[in-house]
């Protein structure tokens, strides 16, 4: 059946539909990973996005049970092919199946390099999915314009707290839309980990004394979460080490006063190059971001950059003056990625005191 | 990290002449290298025997030695130069084994010259087995169960424990080099022998065997504060077993999922940062496919063909890089010169799909066996890069020039299941057609990947482009369909077969329902960062992003596709200089070329690159788009010179000689008339079709005659016949592929073979000087030691060549570049051979005159005069240097295949011996190819009747030299009867001991053994020959050649060497 992406900006691609068939809207942003299409369709951060992946043979080696959360999340995916038969030896099922499983509206066929180059030229934008064939491009693009992202963190985020064991230090994981890895990179690490969904109030979680708290990514505005902005602004005066993760690094950085902005096309891939500028070291970074930390409206006195991406400049992570308090943009839990910066919880475990 | 001041002048280390196992990538990468060391102000001192390489340019290198690649040589140049520092990691393993030899002996230190790039702590740890292993154990990374034997017992023992199959690897050796896989004590008593005798240590690693587990290999960089990342990954579609560089190669990795591809990412990270390795590495894996299991099995810390289809697969320039973290800088401080936009220290996104494939010689070894093994024996490759990758390996496929466009072209439909099945155990070049076969018989996927162990992922690809090939046999062909078609690259003559249509009829309904290429660009970034590099490949059904230029004159430089046998690297210097003197005379250039490991594919030679076959359809997308004031076709060898009747047909102007006179050279009615014209003898012959036609005229000629098909390359198909048989057989073997054109039956006059490139301006010629052939003709030239200038002509002689020249020149309108073979019989001048295009010769005499003849042709091509370049038309006067150029032969890669010399070409590659005598430059060669004599002092001599008289003479000097001379009985005879000591042996059917007992015995350096002329079918000649080769004995097998080296080892007084810089040849 022949499906169409229409854009904000009136360009209109033809393709085939894959997975459900009904119409989507929503913002379209493009990753440029090669592998890991299972984890991003299962990453939870993109949750209000349609993601157009920019490899062109999707599908390859099926559905594995590398889930990053219990289903998919993006509201469509856009696809130059997805193959027709995978093959691995932990393949469970193809991909056009768990579309349609998961109720995924999407379309194969796009020349999804053409699609990306108008993505990065006038930045990301809404769109739409539609297997109408008579669509009405003067009703479409006013729905485009008026859409919005919207409290994408409380659909995402777990219903009620449950816990990894572990004989480690206790860590408070805050969930706005944990990848699972996030977890069992501190589980593996000996951390007994407490998963609190994301309206926890920050004295719930303190009365429980963590050793530490991890915030975790998730999708949409940083700025929309005002209610939690207020909590972490409490964990932050409380004197518990906190790590955070992308979504949790910027809600971290506007409850110490700084902003953020959206980047004109995000940063979504495993190849994004990170400095450590302590050191002066570059480690490849799986990153998922469409807002970042405006480092200009930093008070050098709450906390200086920790980390810088060395393509385009932007912020990457910070360190909390005075605080045992570290944040990254990208993500050391990879999957899908890179794992180079794997050792920054390991950091984290010597911040909370190292194992028991 | 800056860079480091203290690097001043570097000298960087070729890899030599080309072997198979070494090729033209290395000559990529160190051209590459160079450029960018020059860029950051650092004098270049290059040495490197090979003459035919760009890097040995003088624009490339500041000083540039082409001389043998030699402990000795090295440091006399070391001693000479006085370079701070030495770049060993460029020169592929025959450059790294050199340095490693200079530092183990201490030389290095004592003259304070450090090794840049990786340390040689580092390279031992990562070339020598024991400790490769024991620093893998360290660090936890698994290698398959081995141990390092220095005997073939020690081995039989360890097998036993181990179990076999054993796969056996010598240590030091390239493109490995005496390996192989031994399934019982048999095999492995015959291969581990060989392997120790090849190691350059004595070592042979005994491993457990992992054939059938998927092959992955990373390309990695890492800087010295310990920076790392990953360029490229690439999955060998043939499981472990085959040579990587035999292999069909998929980048990025297809089957492996993103928990997979970690792994084995921070694996390698983890791995060079262990090695402390400072620049390129590749780590090759084996991955179990049914499990996370892994092993690592082999890594290069230096650029490698790898490295090389990594760079162009992604567009990373890994050699520069290296180069710069060579010099200090680390990743983070070195631009992306794609993007301009990011850092050296990012990962290359792909949003393709690449498939290489290798080039194998067995058209031109028809005798040789076929299958693939762990040795490689491709002699080039070729690169693909589609959307898509049916269509990625349908274009790798017609790029490879091998009569082959679609998974048809060879015809297995004879063949019933039960015969598929058991073809399928074999693996050889032609398994992709066969599985293609297997599935339209209807065997199961299954099936085919339980024999195979090719990873069902791929063979469901096949399937579907077998289902392609049905669909346009048995449906109407719409729009959609052809759509389709063309969207996995079927090319529009086989859609045409398929669908009974003609290719003209496709060609119209593709135009008509707008399915035309469009081009993307690579540009590392997936399409996240805006890129400046004008690299292209075509995808159909897609939008075009080729970008509209300049107001400039465009001109279309069409390349030489893969390195095979016959048409080399030297075509790349062609290609790669006319393109600069375009450019520098105000043009767009516009490159088109399939061959990843050269410098004319490199993303910053040309204006525009097009990674693309050099088919007429692929090229008339490129020239509907590009729509270029003119093509040029005389430097891409007999790949772009097929080109040119097409390109007519396009409407581009063939820049340069016509392509009405290119014809007129090959066709041979035509060419006849002009040499009547002229007043020019050449030897009688005719035109045939028919071996009975062929019989005709060789009878009317009188025996022998040399038979072969017009517009070929490299004599392919050409022979000697001396009677009506050979002339059934010769004639049989050139029809097995349907010719478009006559076959050519000539007397052959056993002459001195003179050659000369000259460049013709329409009025003026200016022949920059004379060679002549070592071997007497009827050895193909590319196989002949060539001597410039000529030594044994007279001024007449050359005053004549001159002469017929300038009127074969004139009389074809030559407009640039000409080749003329001629024979010279006392004062008797013939032509035998024009090519109305850039030769073999031409980087060879170009360096070795001082005369840039490329860009003077190309000058000429546009329109200016050869006077008005400052030269004095004619035969220019001669250098005050011999160069002598070596032929250089892989045939000890070649299972089965026959060394003997004959017109078919054979070598694989070149060197140079350049010195003020000729004995000097003539040692200086027999050096540079490696034939390094003597050590026992032992030779083996069998020869025709025909040189026996020649065969007393040079007995006699080796006899001289201290030799003792084995002989076949009538040679022994007439070596006695001659005064020469001949040790009569028996022949290998007669008892033992026999002469192959003498060669199995190790004790033999040389054999000369000149077969008799005709079809030569005495199974024992070629059986000494190839036992001779696969024992490490050097073979020699025309008289001609015989009597060079002898006269090379006579002048035992030349050892002290005079090394000569090139760069300063005016």
């Amino acid at each position: 059946m022949k499906a169409f992406l229409i854009l904000e900006d009136g360009t209109v691609f033809e393709g085939t539909s894959i997975g459900a068939e009904r119409d989507m809207i929503s913002e379209i942003v493009f990753n440029t990973s090669m592998t890991g299409y299972l984890e991003v369709l299962t990453d939870p951060s993109y949750a209000g996005q349609a993601v157009v992946m920019t490899y062109p043979l999707i599908g390859n080696y099926g559905i594995t049970p590398d889930m990053e959360s219990k289903k998919a999340w993006p509201d469509g995916y856009i696809v130059r092919e997805l193959s027709r038969m995978p093959s691995n030896f932990r393949c469970e099922g193809t991909i056009q199946d768990f579309l349609k499983e998961q109720d995924i509206p999407g379309i194969a066929g796009v020349d999804t390099r053409a699609l990306t180059k108008i993505l990065r030229e006038k930045g990301t934008m809404n769109g739409m999915i539609t297997v109408k064939e008579d669509y009405n491009l003067e009703e479409i693009l006013p729905k485009l314009h008026a859409y919005k992202v919207g409290d994408v963190v409380s659909r995402v985020t777990c219903r009620e707290k449950y816990v990894l064991d572990g004989d480690g230090p206790d860590v408070a994981l805050m969930d706005f839309g944990a990848k699972n890895n996030i977890a069992k990179s501190l589980n593996q690490r000996g951390c007994r980990v407490t998963v609190y969904p994301a309206h926890t109030k920050a004295e719930e979680i303190l009365a429980a004394s963590p050793d530490g708290i991890m915030l975790s990514n998730g999708p949409g505005d940083p700025a929309d979460c005002t209610e939690i902005i207020a909590e972490i602004r409490k964990l932050y005066d409380s004197d518990v080490p906190v790590f955070a993760i992308c979504l949790g690094h910027q809600l971290m950085a506007l409850a110490t006063g700084a902003k953020t902005y959206k980047l004109k096309y995000g940063h979504r891939g495993g190849n994004h190059p990170v400095k450590d500028l302590s050191t002066g070291r570059v480690y490849i970074s799986s990153q998922n971001h469409g807002y970042a930390v405006d480092a200009e409206s930093l008070d050098s006195q709450v906390a200086i950059p920790a980390f810088e991406n060395v393509n385009d400049g932007t912020n990457e992570g910070l360190s909390y003056i005075g605080k045992n308090i570290f944040t990254v943009q990208f993500h050391p839990e990879a999957c899908p990625g890179p794992q180079d910066s794997g050792y920054l919880f390991d950091r984290f475990i010597q911040m909370m005191g190292g194992t028991k | 990290m800056p860079r480091n001041k203290d690097i001043k002048k570097v000298l960087v280390i070729g890899s030599g002449p080309i072997v198979i196992g070494q090729a033209a990538e290395f000559d990529y990468a160190g051209t590459q290298a160079c450029r960018s060391l020059k860029e950051e102000g650092i004098e270049v001192v290059l040495l490197n025997s090979n003459p035919a390489t760009i890097m040995t340019d003088k624009d490339i290198a500041d000083r540039v030695y082409i001389e043998p690649l030699t402990v000795e040589v090295v440091e006399q140049l070391i001693l000479k130069e006085k370079p701070d520092s030495v770049l060993p990691t460029l020169g592929g393993q025959a450059g790294l084994n050199l340095a490693m030899e200079l530092e183990e002996a201490g030389f290095l230190k004592k003259n304070h010259v450090r090794l840049i790039g990786t340390t040689a702590e580092t390279i031992k740890k990562a070339e020598d087995r024991l400790e490769f292993k024991a620093t893998m154990e360290k660090i936890g990374e698994p290698v398959a169960p081995s141990l390092v034997v220095e005997s073939v017992e020690e081995g039989k023992a360890f097998a036993e424990e181990i179990g076999y199959p054993v796969v056996l690897r010598p240590a030091y050796t390239l493109g490995g080099s005496g390996g192989g896989i031994a399934h019982n004590v048999e095999e492995l008593e015959e291969i581990l022998a060989n392997g120790l005798r090849l190691s350059r240590v004595g070592q042979v690693l005994v491993e457990r065997c992992i054939a059938g587990w998927k092959e992955i290999e990373y390309e990695v960089m890492r800087d010295s504060k310990g920076n790392c990342i990953t360029v490229c990954n690439m999955e060998n579609i043939d499981p472990v077993g085959v040579h990587t560089g035999d292999s069909i190669v998929v980048a990025p990795s297809q089957t492996l999922g993103d928990k997979e591809y970690q792994m084995l990412r921070s694996s390698a990270l983890n791995i060079i940062s262990e090695l402390n390795i400072t620049g390129g590495c590749n780590v090759q894996y084996a991955l179990h496919p049914e499990s996370f299991e892994y092993c690592v099995i082999e890594v290069n810390p230096r650029v490698s063909r790898s490295s090389a289809l990594a760079s162009k697969a992604t567009g990373y320039p890994i050699a520069k890089v290296a180069a710069k973290i060579a010099l200090g800088y680390t990743l983070d401080e070195i631009q992306n010169a794609v993007t301009k936009k990011t850092y050296a220290s990012f990962e290359p996104m792909l949003d393709y799909c690449v498939v290489k494939l290798p080039r194998l010689p067995f058209d031109k070894f028809i005798s040789a066996k076929r299958t693939l093994t762990t040795q490689m024996k491709a002699t080039g490759e070729v690169m693909s890069i589609c959307n898509n990758f049916e269509g990625a390996l349908m274009k790798a496929i017609r790029s490879l020039e091998q009569h082959v466009d679609s998974l048809m072209s060879y015809d297995f439909t004879a063949l019933s299941q039960e015969e598929i099945l058991e073809k399928l155990e074999i693996v050889d070049d032609r398994r992709i057609w066969l599985i293609a076969e297997a599935i339209r018989k209807g065997i199961s996927y299954d099936e085919i990947h339980r024999i195979t162990k090719i990873d069902k992922w791929f063979i469901d690809k096949i399937a579907i482009l077998v289902e392609m090939e049905q669909a346009l046999k048995i449906r109407e062909l719409t729009p959609e369909l052809l759509k389709e078609a063309k969207r996995i690259e079927f090319p529009d003559n086989v859609i045409a077969q398929l669908s009974g249509k003609s290719e003209q009829e496709i060609h119209d309904m593709r135009h008509e329902n707008g399915i035309v290429a469009a081009y993307k660009m690579v540009d590392t970034c997936a399409a996240e960062f805006a890129a400046e590099t004008p690299y292209y490949y075509s995808v159909y059904g897609s939008e075009n992003e080729v970008e509209e230029t300049s107001g400039k004159k465009k001109v279309l430089v069409l390349g030489s596709g893969p390195i095979r046998i016959g048409q080399g690297i030297e075509f790349d210097f062609c290609s790669v200089h006319c393109t600069w003197a375009f450019a520098k005379e105000g043009y767009e250039t516009i490159i088109v070329n399939n061959n990843p490991e050269t410098v004319s594919t490199d993303f910053d030679i040309a204006d525009k690159l097009y990674f693309e076959p050099l088919t007429p359809e692929d090229v008339e997308s490129i020239v509907d788009l590009e729509k270029p004031d003119g093509a040029v076709v005389q430097f891409g060898g007999q790949t772009a010179i097929k080109l040119t009747e097409s390109l007519m047909k396009m409407g581009v102007p063939i820049l340069g000689t016509s392509a009405e006179n290119v014809d007129a050279a090959e066709d041979r009615e035509l060419f006849d008339e002009i040499l009547a014209k002229c007043a020019i003898p050449r030897p009688k012959g005719g035109t045939v079709f028919t071996a009975e036609e062929a019989k005709e005229v060789a009878n009317r000629l009188g025996y022998p005659v040399l038979v072969r098909p017009s517009y070929v390359l490299g004599g392919q198909g050409m022979q000697i016949a001396i009677s009506d048989h050979d002339i059934d057989e010769f004639i049989g073997i050139i029809n097995r592929i349907t010719q478009d054109h006559p076959i050519l039956v000539d007397k052959y006059l056993q002459g001195k073979e003179i050659e000369v490139d000259a460049v013709c301006d329409g009025e003026d010629i200016l022949i920059p000087g004379i060679m002549e052939h070592i071997e007497r003709a009827g050895i193909h030239s590319g196989d002949s030691i060539s001597v410039y200038p000529a030594q044994s002509i007279s001024e007449v002689t050359k005053r004549k060549i001159e002469e017929y020249t300038k009127r074969l020149a004139k009389a074809l309108h030559v407009i640039g570049m000409i080749n003329i073979q001629f024979i010279v019989c006392g004062e008797d001048v013939y032509v035998i051979e024009v090519n109305p295009r850039s030769s073999r010769t031409v980087p060879y005499i170009s360096k070795v005159t001082g005369i840039p003849i490329v860009p003077l042709a190309t000058k000429v091509i546009i329109g200016h005069k050869i006077r008005e370049m400052g030269y004095t038309p004619g035969l220019q006067k001669e250098a005050d240097y011999i160069a002598i150029k070596m032929p250089v032969f892989s045939f000890e890669k070649i299972r089965g295949a026959d060394v003997s010399l004959g017109p078919e070409m054979k070598s694989t590659g070149e060197c140079l011996g350049i010195a003020s005598t000729f004995n000097e430059a003539l040692y200086k060669a027999f050096l540079g190819a490696g034939i390094n004599l003597p050590k026992y002092k032992n030779m083996i001599m069998t020869v025709r009747d025909e040189d026996k008289p020649e065969a007393v003479e040079i007995g006699r000097r080796f006899e001289a030299l201290g030799y003792r001379i084995f002989a076949t009985r009538s040679t022994a005879e007439a070596l006695k009867a001659g005064g020469v000591k001949a040790i009569p042996v028996n022949k290998i059917e007669q008892e033992s001991p026999n002469l192959m007992d003498l060669i199995l015995g190790h004790e033999i350096d040389l054999v000369i053994d000149t077969p008799p002329q005709g079809a030569d079918h005495s199974r024992d000649g070629f059986v000494i020959r190839r036992n001779a080769i696969e024992t490490g004995v050097n073979v020699l097998t025309a008289m001609d050649t015989a009597r060079a080296l002898v006269t090379s080892l006579e002048n035992t007084d030349i050892r002290q060497l005079t090394l000569i810089d090139i760069a300063k040849i005016e």
